[in-house]
C-alpha cells in the first residue's frame, strides 16, 4: 500500500478542512485584537465567545466556566498548580494515579518539592483505578483528586462518576485530564461531578497549540499567566483567534458527528483486536476489553521489542507508536505497562495503534497482515523466543 | 533518525540464526533494559573464526550493531576479534545516535562472553579478555499470554 496508514490518533490528529477553512479568516481578514475598541476586532470578542459557548454546552457547563489555553498541558499544570497554591491553607495533599500523563505526573513531582504530599493510586490489570484504594487515601488535608477520563496509552475509560461522587463527598475538588476522551465520549461536568477538566484541540482534529481548561464557577484559582484581562483575568495575552475558532469548529464536528463516528471506529478496532490476538501467537490486549476508548488498541507482542517493530511497520507505511524504553529516551518502558503489572520485557514489546474517522476496513486488515509477518520476522531473532522454544520443547518451521 | 547503514543492517540482518555445538556462545544484556543479544562463534583448530551467527532481542540499533559485530568478527583470529571495539562497530555502521550507544557495547561484549564461554569450554586463557559484565537477569520467571 502507498498511501500512509496513519494509526496514530492518540499522538495528534489530522486538522479536518473544515476547521482549517474556518480558521483562515481569521488570519488574514479578521485579525483583529479582541480587545480593541473598532467593529472588526471587537467582533472576534463575539466569535471567541461563540467557541466557549458552544465548548460549554457539549459539556453541560457554564459559558464562562471555559479558559482558552495552549493546550493539555498547560491546563493541567494550571488546574494543579493554582489549587495548590489556592488551598494550601485548607491542606497539602493532593491524590491521583500512577497511569497519568507526564503532564499530571511530572507537575506533581515538581508540587512535591514544594512541600506538597501527593499519593498515586494504584490501577488494576486493564487499568482501572482501584476506588476502595482512593477512599482510603483520603485525609483531612486532601485539596484535590486528579484522575485522567481515559489513558493515552491503553485506552481504559475510569469510573469518573464514582470518583467525582467521592470527591464530592468529601468536598475535595476532582480535575479530570480529558485529554484523549473529549471528543470522544460523551461528557457531563454535572453529571460525573467534575470540578476542572483538561482538553486540547489537536487530539480532536482541531489545530495545536490551543485547548481549554474547565474550572467550575466558585472555585478560587488564581491567574496562571499574568497580564491583560484576557479570559476573565484568569490567563493573560491576546487570544489565539484562530486557533480558539479551529477549536471550536472541531469541537463541534467531533460533538455531531460523535455517535456515527465512533460505532464505526468500535467496529474497525475490534475488527483489528480480535484478528490479532487470533493469528498472532504470544500477544495480549493491554487495557480493558470493553471500557476503553472507541479508537484505542493496545498490544504487547512476547518476545519482541517495540521500536523494531515501529521501524519495519513504518517501512510499511503504517503509523504506531509504542511504550518501548528504545521510543522514550530512557531506560525504562511506559510507566503505565507497569502500573497495569506487565513485566519490564513484555511492556518493551508493546505497540499502541489509534483510528480515526477516516481509517477503512481495507488499512486494518493490511496492517494486520503485516504484523503478523513483521512479528514473526522479529521472532525468529529474538533470543527470548529461541530460549522459549528450547525450553518448551516446540518445533518451528 | 539512523544512517542508511545502520538500516540496512537491521532490514537485512547478515549472519542470523544459530550454530549447532557452537565453539562458544555468548548472551548479554537483559530483557529488563530491551536488550538481549546472543553471539554463536565457530572456531577452528587454528583460532579462526569461521562462522559467527547471532540472535538479538532490542531496538533497530541492537539488532544492526549485532549484524555488524558478526560481520567484523568472520574470518578473524581470536586476538583480532578481541580487538574490535563498541566504536569499531559504530563507525562501521556510519555512527548511531547518542542514546544508542549502549547497543554498540553490547555488541563488543557479547563477542566477548562469547570468546570466554569458549576459552571455559576448552580450558585455555585467552590473553587480554576478562570475564564479561552482563548476563541476562534469570531472576524473573517468564509470562505468556
Amino acid at each position: 500500500m502507498n498511501k500512509k496508514i496513519y494509526l496514530d490518533n492518540a499522538a495528534t490528529t489530522k486538522t479536518r478542512p473544515e476547521v482549517v477553512e474556518a480558521m483562515l479568516p481569521y488570519f488574514t481578514e479578521l485579525y483583529g485584537n479582541p480587545s480593541s475598541v473598532y467593529e472588526f476586532a471587537s467582533q472576534n470578542k463575539k466569535t471567541v465567545n461563540e467557541a466557549r459557548d458552544l465548548i460549554a454546552k457539549s459539556l453541560n457547563a457554564q459559558t464562562q466556566d471555559i479558559y482558552f489555553t495552549a493546550g493539555g498541558s498547560e491546563s493541567d499544570n494550571w488546574a494543579l498548580k493554582a489549587t495548590a497554591e489556592a488551598y494550601k491553607e485548607k491542606g497539602n495533599h493532593i491524590i491521583t494515579s500512577k497511569i497519568e500523563h507526564h503532564a499530571i505526573l511530572h507537575t506533581c513531582e515538581w508540587l512535591k518539592k514544594q512541600g506538597f504530599e501527593i499519593s498515586y493510586i494504584d490501577v488494576d490489570e486493564n487499568g482501572i483505578l482501584k476506588l476502595d484504594e482512593l477512599k482510603k487515601a483520603i485525609r483531612p488535608t486532601t485539596i484535590l483528586i486528579s484522575i485522567m477520563f481515559a489513558n493515552n496509552e491503553i485506552g481504559t475509560m475510569q469510573p469518573v462518576k464514582e470518583i467525582g461522587e467521592i470527591a464530592k463527598e468529601n468536598d475535595i475538588i476532582f480535575h479530570t485530564d480529558a485529554v484523549q476522551a473529549y471528543g470522544q465520549v460523551p461528557i457531563d461536568v454535572e453529571e460525573l461531578h467534575i470540578d476542572m477538566l483538561s482538553a486540547s484541540g489537536h487530539k480532536l482534529n482541531g489545530p495545536k497549540g490551543i485547548g481549554f481548561l474547565y474550572i467550575r464557577k466558585g472555585l478560587k484559582l488564581s491567574s496562571y499567566v499574568h497580564g491583560g484581562g484576557q479570559e476573565r483575568h484568569r490567563r493573560a495575552g491576546t487570544e489565539n483567534v484562530p486557533g480558539i475558532v479551529g477549536l471550536g469548529k472541531a469541537a463541534q464536528i467531533a460533538i455531531e458527528t460523535m455517535e456515527e463516528r465512533t460505532k464505526e471506529e468500535i467496529r474497525l478496532r475490534d475488527l483489528l483486536i480480535e484478528r490479532v490476538l487470533k493469528e498472532v501467537p504470544y500477544t495480549r490486549l493491554n487495557g480493558d476489553r470493553t471500557k476503553r476508548l472507541p479508537n484505542n488498541a493496545n498490544f504487547s507482542f512476547q518476545f519482541i521489542e517495540g521500536e523494531s517493530l515501529l521501524i519495519m511497520l513504518d517501512m510499511k507505511n503504517i503509523c504506531g507508536s509504542s511504550g518501548s524504553a528504545c521510543t522514550s529516551g530512557s531506560l525504562d518502558p511506559s510507566h503505565v505497562l507497569l502500573a497495569i503489572g506487565l513485566p519490564h520485557e513484555i511492556a518493551h514489546g508493546s505497540l499502541r495503534l489509534t483510528l480515526s474517522h477516516e481509517t477503512t476496513e481495507e488499512e486494518i486488515n493490511y496492517t494486520v497482515e503485516n504484523i503478523r509477518e513483521i512479528v514473526d520476522k522479529l521472532r525468529s531473532m529474538s533470543p527470548l523466543y529461541e530460549d522459549y522454544l528450547k525450553k518448551n520443547h516446540i518445533e518451528i518451521d | 533518525m539512523y544512517s542508511e547503514k545502520v538500516m540496512d543492517h537491521f532490514t537485512n540482518p547478515r549472519n542470523v540464526g544459530e550454530i549447532d555445538n557452537a565453539s562458544g556462545v555468548g548472551t548479554v544484556g537483559n530483557a529488563k533494559c530491551g536488550d538481549i543479544m546472543r553471539i554463536y562463534l565457530d572456531i577452528d583448530e587454528k583460532g579462526i573464526i569461521n562462522a559467527c551467527k547471532f540472535k538479538t532481542f532490542g531496538c533497530g540499533a541492537a539488532v544492526a550493531t549485532s549484524s555488524m559485530a558478526t560481520e567484523l568478527v568472520k574470518g578473524k583470529t581470536i586476538q583480532d576479534a578481541l580487538q574490535i571495539t563498541n566504536k569499531a562497530v559504530m563507525e562501521a555502521l556510519d555512527g548511531l545516535p547518542p542514546v544508542k550507544v549502549h547497543c554498540s557495547l553490547l555488541a563488543e561484549e557479547a563477542i566477548h562472553a562469547a570468546l570466554w564461554d569458549y576459552a571455559e569450554k576448552n580450558g585455555i586463557v585467552i590473553e587480554g579478555l576478562e570475564k564479561p559484565k552482563t548476563d541476562i537477569s534469570e531472576t524473573e520467571e517468564e509470562e505468556v499470554y
